[in-house]
Order: C-alpha cells, then structure tokens, then sequence
C-alpha cells in the first residue's frame, strides 16, 4: 500500500524498497544521498514511523503501509507541513525536503507540540547541505504554535 | 549502492527457520532490520547468498515482565525500547542509551538482537545490558541455551551463536533496589555516530548516602569486545562517596580497557577519556552534575 493505493508488484530479492519507489512506481520525491541509512534523504514512512527507504528490502515492505512526500498532498492541496515549509523559506535546493516533511510529519503526530530540542532531535537522520536547519526548525515550530 | 543478487527466505517458524540455516550454513545470514546487514552488503564486505528475514517471527519482537524478569524479543526494535513503559527503574538505562543509536529512521528498523549479534565493540546496548547483568537464550534445533550476555561477545563481530541457532530474546534480572544509572555515548558528533567510549554505570549507595553499595562499570569501544571494568567496580564498593574514591575508579577502568588508535581516535585519547567518562557517569548517577558529554 503505497499512499493509500495498493500495489502488485513482482521485484527480485535484492531490490530496496527506494530503488523500487524511485523506478517501478516513478515515485521520485525519496533520493538516494548515501544509500547507506546515514543522510535521511531516502526517508518514508512505513505504518506511519520513518525509516530509511535505502536499507528496507522492497520485499520487507510487503503487506506494510507506505507514504511517501507525493501522498501528503491531496488534489492538488499541498499538506500544512509543505505550506510551513515554502511559508518559511525552510527549501533551498529541496534534495532533502521531502525527507524533512516525513520526519516533522511523524513528529507532529507523535507530539504535536514539540519543543525546538524535539524538534532538531527529530531531524538528526536528516542531512541538509544548503539551509543550516534553521528555517526549517522554524517551519515545524510554527505548526506546533498553531495547534497542529 | 547496488545490492548484489541473494534469494530471500521467509521461515513461518522457528522450525523452518532452523531449516534453513541447516541447508544453508554460512552461505545464508539472517537479517531483522538491516541498518547494520545493508550496509555491509551493500560495501561489499559480506555476499550471502541466502537471506532469511526474520521480521515474520513476529513472536520475536515485545516486552514482556515476567514475576520480577523482563523478557526482551530479539526483533524488538529500538524505538519500541525507547518508548515502552515497562522499561522502569534500573531497566530505564537501556531505554535511555538506545535514544543515543542513529537517528529515528534507524531506530524504527534496528533492534536489539541485531545489535547485540553484530557484535560491535561500540554497540550502544551491550554496556547497559552488561551492569544489567543481561543473558541472552540462543535458540537452536536442540533446544535453548541461556547465555550470560559477558559471555556471548567474543571479539568484534563475533558472538556465542552457533551457526545453526538464533538470539530468540534478552531476559533482564530485576536491578539492585534503589539503582542509579548512567549510560555516556562520547561521539565526534551530537548524533548519528558510533561511540568513541561509552560507559555505564550502574550503582547503589547506602541510606545514609556515605558509601557505595553495590556498583557495576561497562566500558564500551575500548576493547576487542563491550567489558564490565570489574577492578573500577571494586575500588568503588563499600569505599567512603567522594573524589577520591571516584578518581581511583576511573584511574582503575583507564588501566583495564584497550583501546585501539583507528580512523576515529587514538588509544590514548580513548583511555583518557575512560578515565574523563567513567568519573562523569559515576557522578551523574549521583545526581551531581556534569558538563554536557557526548551524544
């Protein structure tokens, strides 16, 4: 189940479910930075915790409930966290953005109140090059103060 | 990183898993959550041709008390360690170290029998499950062995198991009454990095709080394998709380480990740091405080 829709596919053991995402289903917003589980850029949520795409075995996914940045958005409608994000001036190049809004949407809905230590505690599987992580702790700081 | 080709196995029981590790020997691995297996596959630096997911065995995975023991499923993950409630008094220091390992992502997919059976000198769960006191049950075709967890690490990377069984669960004894613990992860870093020392303690004093009770020191990343610092432990037991006795311990637990120089530290700087750690960890846990250390 891949955003709300199921799949059927036929992959070969060896596959990650990123490579997967990224070619069979053309889900391109998950990216490989390291492939090694260190930079978070491959971040998806399975059974709504994040995990790293690159180290989950496309079959190990099997069964499980897959969200990637592409199913925050609905109709067009971009999801509150995406909003903040623009709003805030929280996307430079954008490589680790969708990675980032996975990791603050898990923490929104876990504590939906975080403190500023939470929230950085949050993002540590995150790496971002271009923003210094400044603008985006303040895009997920301004969805707790308004109560999300 | 490209994986190379494997066939994936997925055992319904132990029975069938222990099948295929008979048919299958060395050339199959089993993997739970991969953050360490990946890696190293995708590096190169082990090529199974076999692998077999043990995440179906979902009886392997919970947190279960049982009269005064708490039973931990090997495929419990270390975000299920950090978020249990049953994880309370002395058994709160594991919940408090794995919050040291990676980040959440890896957290989500990692777990305790991973760690433990990869068998890093620097696995943050071994020093707290070593001043726990921990045994792991290694399940085979025969049966179940219980192991102490001091015994089940023989060198980096090297366990106890025999090529034909399974770390099924950790069992933990209930800790000293009235247990203060600590478990301190020195990094280059503030996160996501493996320790350069790590140490925990775990200790007891008296009711008048004038001497030391019963105390355990786990050292981590400064030997061969994760080590309980039994000289520190003694110098400290039944001694008068105070500088002097803590200084002898950490001097006492610099002089028990051996570390090695490697891309992250050199020996010295980590016995020194043993010394630093050990005398910290042995304060916090008294409630003194320390200067912020480590990860």
């Amino acid at each position: 189940m891949v955003n709300g829709e199921p799949f059927e596919l036929e992959v070969e053991a060896h596959r990650t479910l990123l490579e997967v995402l990224r070619n069979e289903l053309e889900l391109r917003g998950a990216k490989e930075g390291c492939g090694a589980g260190e930079c978070g850029a491959c971040t998806v949520l399975l059974n709504d915790e994040p995990v790293n795409a690159c180290l989950v075995l496309a079959l190990q996914a099997d069964g499980k409930r897959i969200t990637t940045i592409e199913g925050l958005s609905r109709e067009g409608e971009l999801h509150p966290i995406q909003e903040a994000f623009i709003r805030h001036g929280a996307i430079q190049c954008g490589f680790c953005t969708p990675g980032m809004i996975l990791s603050a949407k898990a923490l929104l809905e876990r504590t939906p109140n975080p403190t500023e230590r939470e929230v950085r505690e949050s993002l540590v599987g995150n790496f971002c090059r271009c923003t210094g992580y400044q603008k985006i702790v303040e895009a997920i700081l301004s969805l707790a103060k308004s109560g999300h | 990183m490209r994986l190379k080709p494997f066939e994936f196995l997925n055992p319904s029981s132990l029975d069938d898993l222990f099948k295929f590790l008979d048919r299958y020997g060395r050339e199959a691995k089993c993997i739970a959550g991969g953050t360490d297996l990946l890696v190293q596959m995708k590096q190169r630096q082990i090529l199974p041709k076999h692998l077999i997911n043990l995440l179906p065995l979902s009886g392997l995975r919970g947190i279960e008390k049982e009269g005064e023991v708490l039973r931990i499923g090997a495929l419990t993950t270390h975000a299920d360690l950090e978020r249990s409630s049953k994880l309370e008094k002395g058994w709160k220091l594991l919940a408090l170290a794995v919050h040291k390992i990676g980040s959440p992502q890896i957290r989500h997919l990692g777990t305790i029998g991973g760690n433990l059976c990869n068998a890093s000198p620097s696995a943050d769960t071994a020093p707290p499950l070593l001043v726990l006191e921990a045994d792991v049950c290694l399940s085979g075709p025969g049966g179940v062995r219980r192991v102490p967890l001091e015994a089940f690490f023989k060198g980096p990377g090297q366990t106890e198991l025999r090529e034909d069984e399974v770390l099924k669960e950790v069992i933990l004894p209930k800790p000293p009454e009235g247990g203060l613990f600590t478990y301190l992860k020195l990094g280059r870093r503030k996160s996501m990095d493996l320790a350069l020392v790590s140490v925990a303690v775990l200790l007891t004093v008296d009711h008048k709080r004038e001497t030391f009770g019963q105390v355990r020191i786990a050292l981590g990343s400064v030997a061969p394998t994760p080590i309980r610092a039994k000289g520190a432990e003694k110098r400290l037991e039944g001694s008068l709380l105070g500088d002097e006795a803590v200084q002898g311990a950490a001097e006492m637990a610099a002089k028990e480990c051996h570390p090695i120089t490697d891309l992250r530290a050199s020996a010295e700087y980590r016995r020194e740091m043993v010394k630093v750690l050990v005398e910290r960890a042995i304060k916090q846990s008294l409630g003194i405080s320390i200067p912020p250390t480590g990860i």
